[in-house]
This record gives structure tokens, C-alpha cells and sequence, in this order.
């Protein structure tokens, strides 16, 4: 790309750049204090410590005790231990599982995987702004369910999840019922505080508050029967096996307290160019619909079909312009199905072809907000002057 | 990824439209696949002597249709009708797995647009 182009991110949902005094946090346990925090002798030891303080500043900020943290390789990973891990443990006391038509696929695909070995799975539907039906949710536990998972926001639309009242509902049961939520979206943006939340298992990954790639934690309540992830290694109180990943883990940690530090005034910033992004977009374009809710709805996201266009076309004409955004979500990209978030909504097939997500971050300023809708108005009317759809407006009579 | 011929013809997609005085024109695919394509051809003695497109559909929807115009702009009927996806891909430098339909969407439009010719469903 030339240097006379701006470059402009608005794909923070899809990860975020690595904050400087984070990166900071972690030069030292590269090189220097190198040891295997498994390790008896001094380096060791030193590794170990940087490990401990890592965990005890993650367990301070969420509510839980050190001891309820297992770091993992990141979020997909979390979300896989979680549901299989509980499935595995509950075996033997019940085979069916409920979650949401909207999870992230590392909830979702592992579902269907368990599905396969015997397992049954109720997907609970959301309303037309995401948000879980807690009627539905109630009405679908069994007396041989073991688990439910529901994120806490939607990695696509950002819709928030009542996890509170969820939570709530499956406490009424007479069993006990597990309850994961996947916190990867809302780590940073919202309060994980485990005594407010009241789920068992929580999954976190750090490249989505400006924390390294390849490191996130779930949080397991004490008491909850969870099968091994990894075996061979003593680490993790003997659950995920293999040698900690010292500087990442403290690079999470250090992410994770500045994300929660800053997470009023990110949210209000973040927030207040996401409002105006949105109402610029939803007064200048027409035909272009906001996906997702309104107010119950993470900071950073915005999501809107653009009919008579398909999302990816779109995507490249500002991909050309410097700006990155996202059709459906990074991990389904380059599948040919629309999103699977959109079609639980009740969006019409052809306009969850013609979805983007835009998501902000605290380094994105009024002035790139402003480019892109500018930017975006050519791109959207450029392409429509090319589609045939749009010559066949209204779009009822569109069907070939 | 996409190569730099597919990126070039999305960028700067040639033969955008309606053929003037079309006297063959097809409509292929569906909003709900995400892709559609129409192609329009005016055709004089057996020769192709415009050819526009009209296409909803990803990058390389579109590459496809600009690339599969160019290619036939000039060609009589029956060189037309010879076209293959394949040499719509090998224009483009190639195509990724997924998006391989695209070209066959382009061979369809076209075979399609000749077809309404021959069978002079589109009036002069």
C-alpha cells in the first residue's frame, strides 16, 4: 500500500495492536528472565513469580480467587475446555447442553462436535436484536442438563447478554447446571466481576484489550468438575499441561489491569465515535440497516446491511481506500454462507450477504470517523450502480 | 488472497452496465447465494460487438464478469460459446478455491445471454 494513504483500523474486534507498556511488561521475561516457571532454581522461581503476581492481578480484578485462573493459548481455546471439559466431567450425570443460535464458533463447533459423541444440544434463539429469549432458555433446561453456555457479547453485532438473569434462571433448577459465559468480546469493555456475573466458567483472551496473540485464561469456579485439557505436565494444577508462556501470560495481566483501569473512559470515547459513526451512516445512506440493538450493545461495534450490496465487494472498496473493516467475522471470512448471527436475527438472506462490521478502538479519532463515512458513501452508491438489484427496487420484487 | 488482476478489474471493473440496443441478455444466481450477474450483448451479424455487465457479488463476482467481458468483446457467437470458467480464471491469475463458482457464474451469464440470442427472445 503507498505511503500517501491513510490506513485506518476499524477491525479492533477482530484483535488489537499490542500496547506499548504492555510490551514493555513482557521484554524482560523473553531473554532475560528466561526460566521455566516450572523450574526449582532461581530462574525458576523468578519466572514463577512473574506468573503468580499474573494471576493473583487477574483473579483481583474479576473477583475470584488465584486458584480459579488457568491460563490458556487464547479464547478459542478457553471456549473448547470449557464446554468439553464440563461435557466430559458430567458424562455420566447428563448429555445435554444448552447455548445460544449466536455463539462464536469455538462454542458453537465444539456443540456439534459433542452432538456427534451423544451429547444433546438445545440452540436457544435470540430476539431481532441478538439478545438471548430467557423464556426460551428456561423452558429449554432438562433435568439431565449439565451445562449452559451464552456469551456475553456478540462478537458480530455486540450485542450484550442479560448473563445476570441467565445465570439467575438456571440457578432456579433443583441440580446444579454449570454456566460458561464467553467473555472474549466483552473483556475490556465490560465488568467481569465473577461475584456480579455468577457464571462457573469464564473465557478471556488478551489480544482483544491490547494484550499479545496467543494467551487468555478461563476462569473455573472451585468445585466445578472439569476434565483435564492437557496431560503430561504439572502445570495448571495438572489441567493444561505444558511449559507457561511466561512473558504472554504476563503481557495478559498488564492488559487486562490497564483494559480495566481505563474502561470508562475508553468506553465513553470508543462509544461516543462508534454514535456518531452510526448516526451519520443510518442519516446519509439510504437503504442501510443497523444489525443488533441499539443500546444493549458493546462500545466498539457497529454492524449494518447495505442493501443491494454484498458485504465482501464492499469490504475491498475500502479495503483500496485504506480502511479495514470486517465481513462477518475474521474467522468465517472467505466461507460463502452469511453470517450465522444475522440469519438467527431474522435478517432476509440477501442483506446478511450485505453486512460489515466496524469496530473502534481507542486510538481511532473523529477525523477517521468522518473519512470513512465519506468514503463509504461513494463506495456504497458505486457499487449499487452496478448491481442489477438495485434496479430492481423495491426489493420485494427481487427475487430472480 | 486475492491476485493483482482480480484486485485491478474489482478496482477498475470494465464494460459496467447495459449493453446499448441489447439483443441478448441473461440474469444468473440469486440474492440469497449472494451472488447475481446479468450480462448484455449487442450482437451484429454473429459478433459480439458490446457486451456490459451488471453484477451483485463479492470481489470476485465482479472481477469475473469485468475479465469474462473483456475477454469476449468482438468474438463471434460460436468463439463466445467456447469461453470456459477456466480460462476466465487463468485471465484473472486464478481464483481462491471458494470463490471458483464466480467463473462458472460468468460462463453461465454468458452461455445464457447467447442462448436468448439465438432463440431471439430479446426483441431488435
Amino acid at each position: 500500500m503507498s505511503d500517501n494513504i491513510k490506513r485506518i483500523y476499524f477491525d479492533y474486534a477482530a484483535t488489537t495492536y499490542l500496547d506499548k507498556e504492555v510490551l514493555s511488561e513482557m521484554k524482560p521475561y523473553f531473554s532475560e528472565t528466561f526460566g521455566n516457571a516450572n523450574s526449582q532454581h532461581w530462574f525458576g522461581r523468578e519466572a514463577e513469580k512473574a506468573v503468580i503476581a499474573a494471576r493473583e492481578k487477574i483473579a483481583a480484578i474479576i473477583g475470584a480467587k488465584p486458584s480459579e485462573i488457568y491460563f490458556t493459548s487464547g479464547g478459542t481455546e478457553a471456549d473448547n475446555w470449557a464446554v468439553k471439559g464440563v461435557a466430559g466431567a458430567q458424562a455420566a450425570v447428563g448429555r445435554h447442553i444448552v447455548t445460544s443460535a449466536v455463539e462464536h464458533h469455538a462454542v458453537l463447533d465444539t456443540c456439534k462436535q459433542l452432538e456427534k459423541k451423544g451429547f444433546e444440544v438445545t440452540y436457544v434463539q435470540v430476539d431481532k436484536e441478538g439478545v438471548i429469549d430467557l423464556g426460551a432458555l428456561k423452558a429449554a433446561l432438562r433435568d439431565d442438563t449439565v451445562l449452559v453456555s451464552i456469551m456475553y457479547a456478540n462478537n458480530e453485532i455486540g450485542t450484550v447478554m442479560p448473563i445476570r438473569e441467565a445465570v439467575e434462571i438456571v440457578r432456579g433448577q433443583k441440580r446444579r447446571i454449570y454456566f460458561h459465559t464467553d467473555c472474549v468480546q466483552a473483556a475490556g469493555a465490560l465488568d467481569l466481576n465473577v461475584g456480579r456475573l455468577d457464571a462457573d466458567l469464564m473465557s478471556v483472551s488478551a489480544h482483544k484489550f491490547y494484550g499479545p496473540k496467543g494467551v487468555g485464561f478461563l476462569y473455573v469456579r472451585n468445585g466445578v468438575k472439569l476434565e483435564k485439557l492437557m496431560i503430561g505436565g504439572n502445570q495448571e494444577r495438572k489441567m493444561r499441561g505444558g511449559t507457561l508462556n511466561v512473558p504472554h501470560i504476563v503481557g495478559l495481566a498488564k492488559a487486562f489491569e490497564l483494559a480495566n483501569e481505563n474502561r470508562e473512559r475508553n468506553n465513553e470515547y470508543i462509544g461516543g465515535l462508534r454514535d456518531r459513526f452510526v448516526s451519520r451512516v443510518l442519516s446519509e445512506i439510504d437503504n442501510v440497516y443497523l444489525n443488533g440493538s441499539r443500546e444493549k450493545r458493546l462500545p466498539g461495534n457497529a454492524n449494518f446491511s447495505f442493501e443491494f450490496i454484498e458485504g465482501e465487494s464492499l469490504l475491498f472498496s475500502l479495503d483500496v481506500l485504506g480502511i479495514a473493516a470486517s465481513s462477518g467475522s475474521a474467522c468465517s471470512s472467505g466461507s460463502l454462507d452469511p453470517s450465522h448471527v444475522l440469519l438467527a436475527l431474522g435478517t432476509r438472506i440477501e442483506l446478511a450477504h450485505g453486512s460489515l462490521r466496524f469496530s473502534f478502538g481507542k486510538d481511532n479519532t473523529v477525523d477517521e470517523i468522518d473519512y470513512a463515512v465519506d468514503a463509504l458513501k461513494k463506495k456504497v452508491s458505486d457499487l449499487r450502480a452496478m448491481s442489477p438489484l438495485f434496479y430492481q427496487f423495491p426489493s420485494e420484487k427481487s427475487k430472480v | 488472497m486475492y491476485t493483482d488482476k482480480v484486485m485491478e478489474n474489482f478496482k477498475n471493473p470494465q464494460n459496467v452496465g447495459v449493453a446499448e440496443n441489447a439483443n441478448a441478455k441473461y440474469t444468473v444466481g440469486s440474492p440469497e447465494c449472494g451472488d447475481i450477474m446479468e450480462m448484455t450483448m449487442r450482437i451484429e451479424n454473429d459478433r459480439i460487438v458490446d457486451i456490459k455487465f451488471r453484477t451483485f457479488g463479492c470481489a470476485a463476482a465482479i472481477a469475473s464478469s469485468s475479465m469474462a467481458t473483456q475477454l469476449l468483446k468482438g468474438k463471434t457467437v460460436d468463439e463466445a460459446l467456447k469461453l470456459t470458467n477456466d480460462e476466465v480464471i487463468n485471465a484473472l491469475g486464478g481464483l481462491p478455491p471458494q470463490k471458483i463458482h464466480c467463473s462458472v457464474l460468468a460462463e453461465e451469464a454468458i452461455r445464457g445471454a447467447i442462448q436468448s440470442y439465438k432463440s431471439g427472445e430479446i426483441g431488435e
